[in-house]
């Protein structure tokens, strides 16, 4: 039957008369897209094998290629939308599940597009970033339920004494962290943009499951090592070079499976960094095996500290479920510092499209409810809220503060910044911006101390934007936003929406 | 700090002749671990933990009972010998401690351990040797659900577990790495049955090796099909497993001071079919 799928989802439009025959697309595209036709001098491109990653587009010298989506692909239909079509005619073709990459796309309600920050006017002035002093550093790790001062007499009584034992913490000089993106889902080159900007800036990334490649070691203070179900590259050594430890319960792209990165992607170094046979397949399997419960939960906890004599802040990373609030309720009581709720758009290298089209809640939702359940049971102050699930700019970042985060995680945002234009096929390995792949014909693309300036910039802007609006609503010090709900109002949404984030409705006063 | 610490607990730390006796009696987990930590590090010019180990240098902790984390992360060669119940993860993330248990030992032994050895006078819980990248674990008797989970197997690691008795369900699942050797002896009741091994099929539960895609599983004497995984092939022994096994299986009898005629062409060996279990599972 002659029933393989035929229809592309891009059309590429080469202007001749621009077009001078230099190749440069032809020796981009990974998905051989464009071939060059020797007897005729010319170059061909072939629809059906472009992904849309703009590569050629962006690289070409003279502006010729115009890459489109395709119209009217298949016969409208509200029900049946292209995308059904598709998968069904690939499904039926190799009974295979569909894979897909990045977050989710699906037009779910986008909480932050409905909410709305506040400012001064009158009655209490706003404050000028730039001349006044503007406080942005977070501390992140449990806090004291009070503080105890050597109470002296005296001469003694101007220096009092802090007695209170606080527990770790990290401090980071923006509330705005990189995501857990494993090496073997990335290249080494985008870990160490990664990596390095955090060094730089002041903040902090995350492993992932992964492991820690050995040219990472030097940014140790600035790493959260990530331990999975899958444990990989976890020993003693790479627990006490992070700054912190994260437990990986869950990804909001994937909440409740596993991970699988396929043998073919374990070369000698992803295998030397995870610290597998080289070509085995590693598969994370959907439950830590020590983990059926929060007292389970409380075991490992302890476990991981118990190794790295309570030095470092352990963390629970958690998908955003129904039961969010609950659950994060229970990590509070196993004695985690952190929480990192992952929201149901966040991103994954490769993830069933199924699962990340249908499965979780928005991080505003879950931010708002957990938030609210932690102060109602007085325990919020016992542990630092991150949040995660497409944090996309930094009034994301202030309506999450507000909503109660303490600090973020930016994973799709921080991949933008190095040169990914969002095609979702992270999971071919073919990434033509040198981002999802280790090839090293395409790794090379991606130059890290380049890649490292532009997530510097990126954070240096967005730390701007978020003092400029803090500064607007006369608030000097991100302390005093955090869970500052009367700084948010709705818009256009309904009751039930605005009670669960607990803030009212645009046009209400205080 | 450190001093004070341990001059505070002086009346359960006794000195003997080659290293330490702690009574663990009424001691909560985090001062008992604090307490192996700070000597082994105090103990810098190593007058009782000598680098090069005999391995004659111990800490010996008695009334062991449930304490959970001992052995936690620990990297110097040294033996740690208990006497009583341990609790969870008994040497999780350990990395060369030898660890030997006069008793039973719970959930989650050699949980993530990278080097070392455990050696069990008794049972052991579920999961042991869970996500194990390396060193040794014996198990006199029993072990629980899990065991062997996602062990795995990285150049010069490679992880050991001999269970002396059974297993329970769900063996070796998704395994990666190493070798569990199951040999089904019936220790507990050798003296009072003429037969030593249990029945065909009782060394082990339902589902061994679900999911696995590395290393291999010995179990002494056959079992039925229908309780292998279906990533398992099984197969008799091949060249080069009876000297493997006869290393382990003799450490085994040493360790325990047992002693059986065992007949190796009675091993059944079980692999996995394809180190991608996994591999056609994707659209393109």
């Amino acid at each position: 039957m002659a029933l393989k799928l035929n229809q592309s989802e891009f059309e590429i439009h080469r202007d001749e008369q621009k077009c001078i025959s230099c190749q440069v697309c032809v020796r981009q595209c990974s998905n051989d897209v464009h071939e060059y036709d020797e007897d005729n001098e010319s170059i061909i491109s072939d629809n059906i094998k472009c992904v849309g990653c703009q590569r050629c587009e962006t690289l070409c010298p003279t502006g010729a290629i115009r890459i489109k989506q395709r119209e009217s692909e298949f016969k409208y239909n509200y029900n049946w939308s292209p995308g059904h079509l598709k998968n069904i005619y690939k499904q039926a073709e190799t009974g295979g599940v569909i894979l897909t990459g990045m977050g989710s796309d699906k037009p779910y309600t986008i909480y932050w597009d409905h909410i709305l920050f506040n400012a001064s006017q009158v009655t209490n002035p706003s404050i000028d970033p730039l001349r006044e002093p503007m406080e942005i550093k977070t501390f992140i790790g449990r806090k004291p339920d009070k503080i105890d001062l050597y109470k002296s007499s005296g001469k003694n009584m101007k220096n009092p004494v802090f007695l209170t034992n606080l527990g770790p913490q990290l401090e980071a000089e923006i509330p705005v962290l990189f995501s857990a993106m494993s090496y073997g889902s990335i290249s080494l080159n985008a870990v160490k943009s990664i990596s390095r900007a955090a060094y730089e800036f002041g903040t902090f990334y995350n492993t992932g499951e992964g492991g820690l490649h050995k040219d990472l070691k030097k940014y140790s203070e600035s790493t959260i090592v990530q331990v999975a179900s899958g444990r990989f590259g976890v020993d003693k050594d790479y627990l006490n070079s992070g700054a912190a430890i994260e437990i990986k319960i869950g990804q909001g792209a994937k909440p409740g499976i596993g991970g699988h990165l396929p043998g073919e992607k374990v070369n000698y170094e992803v295998s030397t960094t995870r610290m597998i046979p080289e070509g085995a397949d590693a598969i994370s399997p959907a439950p830590h095996h020590d983990i059926y419960s929060i007292e389970d939960l409380a075991q490992l906890i302890s476990a991981l500290k118990e190794a790295t004599e309570y030095k470092k802040p352990v963390g629970v990373k958690v998908s955003a479920v129904h039961n969010i609030a609950p659950i994060a309720s229970g990590i509070v009581r196993a004695g985690a510092d952190f929480i990192s709720i992952d929201g149901f758009r966040g991103g994954t290298g490769a993830a069933p499209q199924v699962i990340r089209d249908n499965v979780g809640i928005p991080i505003e939702l879950a931010l708002a409810s957990v938030d609210i359940r932690l102060r109602e049971e007085g325990i919020r102050h016992n542990i630092s809220l991150l949040v995660a699930g497409s944090i996309r700019s930094s009034s994301d970042v202030i309506k999450a503060i507000a909503l109660g985060a303490d600090a973020v995680y930016i994973g799709t945002a921080a991949l933008l910044a190095l040169g990914c234009h969002l095609c979702q096929k992270c999971y071919t390995s073919k990434c033509n911006w040198g981002i999802a792949t280790q090839d090293p014909y395409l790794t090379k693309r991606l130059n890290p101390e380049i890649g490292a300036r532009r997530l510097y910039n990126l954070l240096t802007a967005w730390a701007h934007e978020i003092k400029e609006m803090l500064g607007g609503a006369g608030i000097n010090a991100i302390e005093s936003l955090r869970g500052n709900r009367e700084h948010l109002r709705g818009i256009g949404l309904s009751e039930k929406e605005l009670s669960i984030l607990g803030i009212k409705h645009a046009g209400e006063a205080w | 700090m450190a001093d004070s610490f341990l001059k505070s607990f002086k009346n359960i730390i006794k000195k003997s002749k080659n290293g330490f006796i702690i009574n663990a009696e009424n001691i909560a987990y985090k001062d008992l671990n604090r307490i192996i930590r700070e000597l082994v590090k105090n103990d810098k010019d190593h007058t009782y933990f000598s680098e090069d180990s005999g391995r004659s240098e111990i800490i010996e902790i008695q009334k062991v009972l449930g304490q959970r984390y001992i052995g936690d992360g620990i990297q110097e060669n040294i033996k740690i010998v208990l006497k009583g119940t341990p609790g969870n993860d008994l040497a999780a993330f350990m990395d060369g401690p030898q660890i030997e248990i006069f008793g039973n030992a719970q959930d989650a032994s050699g949980n993530t351990m990278n080097s070392g050895k455990i050696i069990i006078h008794g049972n052991a819980g579920d999961i042991t040797g869970y996500s194990m990248r390396g060193g040794e674990i014996y198990v006199r008797n029993d072990v629980g659900y899990r065991s062997g989970i996602h062990m795995k197997s990285y150049r010069e690691k490679f992880p050991v577990i001999v269970i002396g008795g059974r297993a329970g369900d769900f063996l070796g699942e998704y395994m990666a790495g190493g070798i569990v050797i199951v040999l089904g002896l019936n220790t507990n009741d050798f003296c009072r049955s003429n037969s030593f091994i249990f029945k065909k099929n009782e060394a082990v539960g339902n589902f061994v090796g679900t999911g696995m895609h590395g290393g291999v599983i010995y179990i002494y004497g056959d079992i039925f099909e229908n309780k292998l995984g279906k990533e398992i092939i099984k197969s008799e022994l091949e060249g080069s497993d009876k000297a493997v096994l006869e290393k382990y299986i003799s450490n085994y009898f040493n360790y325990f001071s047992l002693h059986y005629n065992l007949d190796y062409n009675k091993f059944i060996k079980l692999e996995p079919y394809s180190k991608r279990p996994y591999g056609n599972l994707y659209a393109y």
